[in-house]
């Protein structure tokens, strides 16, 4: 396998589902240039959209006054991958567990844990105002499967 | 590329064959609508085959859900057909593989209403 390239991209979008669409596009097109199969790749998409997801909708409420702030970077040893929103902060202890017996039919609450379960590592950091989220997942060892 | 549902009858059971992708804006609605649809037909017995649908999030899992529950709550029996490896994968991780009558074969699913 090639030396994947490294690179960084970053870019501010306005809070809609397009922009959705557009991360997890710009997200799985430099996954398949640093090398991931397609089970990672998959994974790594979905996390970014459920991440997208959270803060055009959750974060923003779709306001068109407030954008997402997105960067994404490939170091050569991970792929880095950071969402920003607008909204009234989150804090990610206080979400329920969707695999708790009481919570299991809910219709919704499973992004985060979707997040957690697909990347190596899963950043939270409040800012003011917003939230910022960092997902981070190691490339694929050359010649083996990612981890 | 969004979601398409396409319906047919087969021995009493109404088969929907999903095809797309059931995700936040590109087919959860459409999902929900056609189960809405169904239900105030007075369907009862409805298969949701998803052997087409190779990508859901966790607002398609949450229309999953909710189709169930509809249905169970007006006296209708969902279940699920032909999950791909992705689909299967994360209802397992969510723990909602086992909350659904999951079937890989259609004889056997429409034998199994009856």
């Amino acid at each position: 396998m090639n030396k994947p390239d490294t690179g960084k991209m970053t870019f501010t979008l306005p809070s809609t589902m397009e922009s959705v669409s557009e991360v997890e596009a710009a997200a799985e097109k430099m996954a398949t240039e640093a090398g991931f199969d397609e089970d990672e790749l998959f994974k790594l998409a979905m996390a970014v959209r459920e991440a997208a997801v959270n803060a055009v909708l959750h974060g923003n409420d779709y306001d068109p006054t407030k954008k997402i702030a997105v960067s994404l970077e490939n170091t050569g040893k991970s792929l880095v991958m950071t969402i920003a929103d607008q909204g009234n902060g989150l804090d990610p202890d206080s979400l329920p567990d969707p695999l708790a017996p009481e919570n299991l039919m809910r219709g919704t609450g499973r992004g985060i844990f979707l997040i957690r379960s697909f990347m190596d590592e899963v950043r939270f950091r409040q800012l003011d105002p917003g939230t910022e989220l960092t997902m981070i997942k190691h490339l694929p060892a050359e010649g083996g499967a990612a981890s | 590329m969004a979601l398409s549902i396409a319906s047919r009858e087969v021995d009493g059971v109404t088969v929907l064959d999903l095809s797309g992708r059931i995700t936040l804006g590109e087919g959860s609605v459409q999902l929900r609508e056609a189960i809405r649809d169904l239900i105030s037909k007075g369907s009862k017995n409805i298969l949701l085959n998803l052997g087409d649908v190779n990508y859901i999030d966790s607002s398609g899992l949450g229309e999953l859900v909710s189709a169930y529950t509809t249905s169970k709550n007006q006296g209708a029996n969902l279940k699920l057909l032909n999950l791909t490896k992705k689909v299967k994968d994360v209802l397992q991780l969510t723990k909602l593989y086992t909350v659904f009558d999951v079937l890989d074969d259609e004889a056997s699913a429409i034998a199994s209403y009856k």
